[in-house]
């Protein structure tokens, strides 16, 4: 049997083989492949994303516009919700049984082991008579988060609000850090401003078992970072003067735009049809948004950023300053009001020069100072001549701040537009004069102009040349004025252009049979330079405009008010301009006839002006 | 005649038993790492009995006494009673086996545990050592390379009994154990074809499953061909040969779809589909498998450190103290120390093997191939399930697995052979 013996060798090599296999493998898996560790991080260690305390935003005089409050959303664990008594638990909760289900069935697909907010946004007396009752509903939890809450009823637009981040602007790299439910701000300055209002997110780590269950820090907390809390937003709105504003716009559509000359501050900055701040946060949040969004008077529109429009005769200061700089007109220059090249508003007395022109906002006047701009005999074709011309007009108009956007903090600001050459000659193939494009000098026509360019551009005179970028936000945290509105930006215009029409637009408020005599303060010792407008529309009855500074001398405040179908802009955007610089250099208004007329809807002043 | 004790401490094999104690501490050592608890009070000794007895650690501690006390036994008792007992002990083991299954209770599925008051026994853990006992008697009254075809069937009868009292129990892992024999049969002289036969099929029923069947097939009949071109004579003198391997396999391989749908249980055909994809079943038997892959590989060169393992401490490995417990040695101490336990199996193996080489008697040689083979078949399938290269099959890993079945069947099974060791001089003498 000697020959047997070698056999146990071909056992213990067996045994070797499999040893030498598991030493191998085990040195793979252990040594070579880091990903069991990844996966281990991942089956143990939990983030836990501190959501920090969101900034604040003030007014100009520090009051308190927007801060945060205790809200509590009823989280649901699917596995864990054991023989639920529905009918109870809807008037519990204050549910439908469809609300209910569908919420129920929305949280198991999210997950049936992880916590999904069943109802958000419940306030402390909402929560009280929920909690009390939670104990006979296993699967129900309650989870207190910050949520934003008003100490205004009013710049629902401008502040913007706070809500879920939605799965598209999670596709944004900008927002890459942010978990699927998070909030965010989805507008206004709310949005604008998110990465300083946010703060920085403290992050846990926390280590679990296969349960999910805690089960402590992990490695002491070495890796843990404490939240920072957001910086407050001071912001340049008067907030007197806007719920001033709003008040007046009330039932009505349009938009007005105040401004600190100075500075480029915006003081007020109005859209109506507005809502309150509060509508979009709290229980029924969603709800009510929806009902806003499908509102055919569309409140949820920023209309002094995000609706350009035809200024109409107040671009006739545009116009003349162009031509003045230009040299093509002097302020002695008379044109006649010859009502065969263009219609004027009304009969009035001789525009033999600029001031008696703006005054009367006389229609053939201005169109025969752009067509002296404009048509300059550079070419002896006409089509090029006035090509030539239309370039180097927009050129003077852009530098006012039209046609572009002005850099205000605000995503939904909009562009508006001047027209270039290049879109008549698409638009008319080429075979386009002065003829087709005079309505510009009247402001109308193919041009787009936001209240906001044009309360900038009322500024700008005010000024007597520059602007400041208009800027809802004075300052962030504690740091001071923001660089990038503390520049100057100069028009192509020399200054003494501006010098010789604010006499004209101080006769349309205050000269006798000016437009906007309705808007004089001259009984309180304020002098105001302005210009009504009534913007044609083909759709329906004329938008009325006015613009205006004041005082003349030294000016705290420009204005721009615009208002839909309300015909013939010296009835109603002027009175109501002249009302809110009143609101604001006196901090008080005692025409209580115009308050009282004002707000409302536009209807009545159209058929006062016919 | 020297008093009992000093008899046995001349002829103990002392280094069997120091490998055997040490792989006994360091099995304690995980498998108090296993059901250890941050949140426990942390003084044991402040514990009641009862609150004690909660914790595996604390319970193995007992198993490991007993375990003392029976060694202490088996070495006392005369060593030709292993001999002359055998066929007794397998006839007892087989009434025992049959017993279990009329009065147990199920116990997940199966009917193989005896409850004995607060003791909980799996009489197929003993039948291990009372078949080695058994078969190893009936060896040396015979010669399996002259002996008659009635010996085989007998080998095998006895062989193939208790794995199919214990398959009907429903414990097929602890049955497969007895393919383990194979080898001690082999060292005694079985023809080596039946060990190529098996493990070649092992390998084809594999591919089978991997490879697309005609591929299989194709390279199968390129690889004859190639053997017939290269050396022509041989396939000549076999050609019926040839050709019937070459149908046999055709018929294995299309034939391992019956087998997986047909012969194999359900959750036996989930374990080898895991086996070859483990994200078949991410939640099911999938899961043992991965999050055991997880808890090893996430160890590293060194491990985490003593009580450190976080897979294990929070419960993502199942079973984690018994068949899984190899996981705490790769997460706790990383690639060297599973290396450590692999040569401690590996010395310990040895050291048996040889042990048994040097028995006089082909009984205590034959008993002593069983015990490494034994072994091994728990050592090889144990830590190849935890790294995903075997099946889940729950089998445990000899004296680190807590359990006290496993404990003392493996105490027994390796004692036995260290009682019959020490008496080879005297069995010279007789």
């Amino acid at each position: 049997m000697q020959y047997l013996e070698g056999r146990k060798y071909v056992v213990q090599a067996i045994f070797l083989v499999v040893a030498m296999v598991f030493g191998a493998r085990l040195f793979y898996i252990q040594v070579l492949d880091g990903s069991y560790k990844l996966a281990a991080d991942r089956n143990t260690l939990q983030r836990i994303v501190q959501t920090p305390y969101r900034g604040l935003i003030y007014d100009r005089n520090n009051k308190l516009l927007v801060q945060n409050t205790p809200v509590y959303d009823l989280m649901v664990v699917p596995r864990e919700v054991k023989r639920l008594d529905t009918a109870r638990f809807c008037q519990v909760v204050q549910m439908s049984v469809e609300e209910v289900r569908e919420g129920l069935k929305a949280a198991k697909e999210f997950s049936r082991v992880k916590a999904s907010p069943l109802v958000q946004n419940l306030s402390t007396p909402e929560l009280a008579a929920i909690q009390d009752n939670l104990i006979d509903f296993p699967g129900f939890s309650i989870q207190a988060r910050m949520a934003r809450a008003y100490e205004t009823q009013n710049l629902a637009h401008t502040l913007g609000y706070v809500g879920t981040i939605t799965p598209k602007l999670m596709e944004n790299p900008k927002y890459a850090k942010y978990q699927p439910n998070e909030f965010l701000g989805r507008s206004g300055l709310e949005s604008f401003y998110e990465k300083q209002l946010m703060g920085r997110r403290g992050v846990k780590y926390r280590m679990v078992n296969v349960r999910g269950i805690e089960k402590g820090a992990f490695r002491g907390g070495e890796f843990d970072t404490l939240s920072v809390a957001g910086q407050d937003l001071h912001t340049s709105i008067d907030i007197d003067l806007q719920q001033y504003g709003e008040m007046l716009m009330a039932g009505k559509r349009g938009s007005v735009v105040a401004l600190d000359p100075k500075t480029g501050e915006i003081l007020a900055c109005v859209s109506a049809p507005a809502y309150e701040p509060a509508a979009l946060t709290g229980k029924g949040m969603g709800n009510r948004y929806m009902d806003l969004l499908n509102n055919k008077e569309r409140p949820l529109y920023n209309r002094p950023l995000g609706a350009p429009q035809p200024p109409g005769s107040v671009f006739k200061l545009v116009n003349e300053l162009v031509a003045l700089q230009m040299g093509v007109v002097s302020p002695a220059t008379g044109f006649p009001c010859n009502w065969s090249l263009v219609k004027c508003t009304h009969r009035h007395e001789y525009p033999s020069n600029v001031s008696i022109a703006i005054k009367n906002s006389c229609n053939p006047y201005f169109y025969q100072v752009m067509r002296a701009a404009v048509m300059r005999g550079r070419s002896r074709n006409r089509f090029e001549d006035t090509r030539l011309g239309l370039t180097e007009w927009r050129r003077h108009v852009m530098s006012f701040g039209l046609g572009d956007k002005l850099g205000v903090d605000m995503g939904s600001e909009t562009k508006g537009r001047i027209p270039t050459s290049d879109f008549y000659d698409k638009l008319y193939h080429r075979r386009w004069t002065f003829r087709t494009i005079y309505s510009l000098s009247i402001g109308q026509g193919e041009m787009g102009v936001t209240t906001m360019q044009m309360a900038n551009v009322l500024a700008t005179i005010a000024n007597r040349g520059y602007y400041y970028t208009p800027h809802f936000v004075r300052g962030i945290g504690n740091s001071g004025p923001l660089p990038e509105y503390q520049q100057r930006h100069y028009t192509s215009v020399a200054p003494q252009h501006f010098e010789e029409i604010i006499p004209g637009m101080q006769e349309v408020v205050d000269g006798r049979g000016g437009t906007g005599n309705f808007a004089s303060l001259a009984q309180f010792g304020i002098s105001m330079a302005g210009k009504t407008g009534t913007v044609q529309n083909p759709h329906g009855a004329d938008h009325a405009t006015f613009a205006a500074f004041a005082p003349v001398e030294d000016p705290k405040i420009a204005i721009a008010v615009f208002i839909e179908n309300a015909g013939f802009g010296g009835n109603s955007a002027a009175p109501l301009a002249s009302l809110m610089i009143e609101k604001y250099l006196r901090g008080k208004v005692v025409r209580k006839k115009w308050e009282e007329w004002l707000p409302g809807s536009a209807d009545r002043f159209v058929s006062r002006h016919h | 005649m020297p008093s009992l004790p000093a008899r046995y401490s001349r002829s103990i094999d002392w280094i069997t038993v120091g490998i055997y104690l040490l792989m006994v501490f360091v099995g304690w050592l995980n498998v108090y790492a296993a059901s250890y608890s941050p949140d426990a009070p942390s003084n044991a000794f402040s514990l009641s009995f009862s609150e004690l007895m909660q914790f595996n650690w604390f319970k193995q501690i007992l198993w490991i006494g007993t375990a003392v006390v029976l060694i202490v036994v088996l070495v006392v008792i005369d060593y030709k009673a292993y001999d002359t007992f055998a066929f007794g002990l397998y006839g007892g083991m087989i009434v025992l086996l049959l017993v279990t299954m009329v009065i147990a209770r199920p116990i997940a599925g199966s009917r193989s545990w005896l409850e004995l008051g607060p003791v909980r026994l799996q009489p197929a853990e003993f039948a291990k050592f009372t078949t080695a006992l058994a078969v190893s008697r009936f060896m040396a009254s015979t010669n399996l390379r002259h002996q008659h075809w009635r010996d085989h069937l007998v080998l095998a009868g006895l062989t193939l009994l208790p794995p199919l009292l214990i398959i009907a129990s429903n414990e097929t892992g602890q049955a497969l154990v007895f393919g383990a024999f194979l080898l001690a049969y082999f060292r005694e002289g079985m023809s080596p074809l039946i060990l190529i036969v098996l493990a070649a099929a092992g390998a084809i029923l594999i591919l089978a499953l991997l490879v697309p069947k005609l591929w299989l097939v194709g390279a199968f009949t390129v690889m004859l061909g190639l053997v017939f071109l290269f050396n022509s004579r041989v396939l000549r003198h076999h050609l019926p040969l040839a050709l019937s391997v070459w149908g046999v396999v055709i018929g294995m391989v299309f034939g391992v779809d019956f087998f997986f749908n047909n012969v194999l249980q359900p959750h036996q055909r989930k374990r080898i589909e895991v086996l070859i994809n483990p994200s078949a079943d991410p939640l099911g038997v999938g899961w043992n498998v991965t999050q055991s892959k997880i808890a090893i590989g996430s160890g590293g060169l060194v491990g985490k450190g003593f009580l450190e393992g976080t897979q294990t401490k929070f419960d993502f490995v199942p079973e984690q103290s018994t068949d899984f417990i190899f996981c705490t040695v790769g997460e706790e101490w990383g690639w060297v120390g599973s290396l450590v336990v692999i040569i401690l199996f590996m010395t310990l193996l040895a050291r048996v093997l040889y042990v048994a080489e040097r028995q006089k008697s082909v009984f205590g040689r034959t008993y002593g191939y069983c015990v490494a083979s034994i072994i091994f078949f728990h050592f090889a399938v144990n830590i190849g399930m935890t790294i995903g290269l075997a099946p889940v099959v729950g089998i445990p890993l000899p004296f680190f697995s807590y359990g006290g079945s496993s404990l003392w069947s493996f105490t027994t099974l390796l004692f036995i052979l260290l009682a019959i060791d020490a008496y080879r001089k005297q069995d010279l003498v007789r």
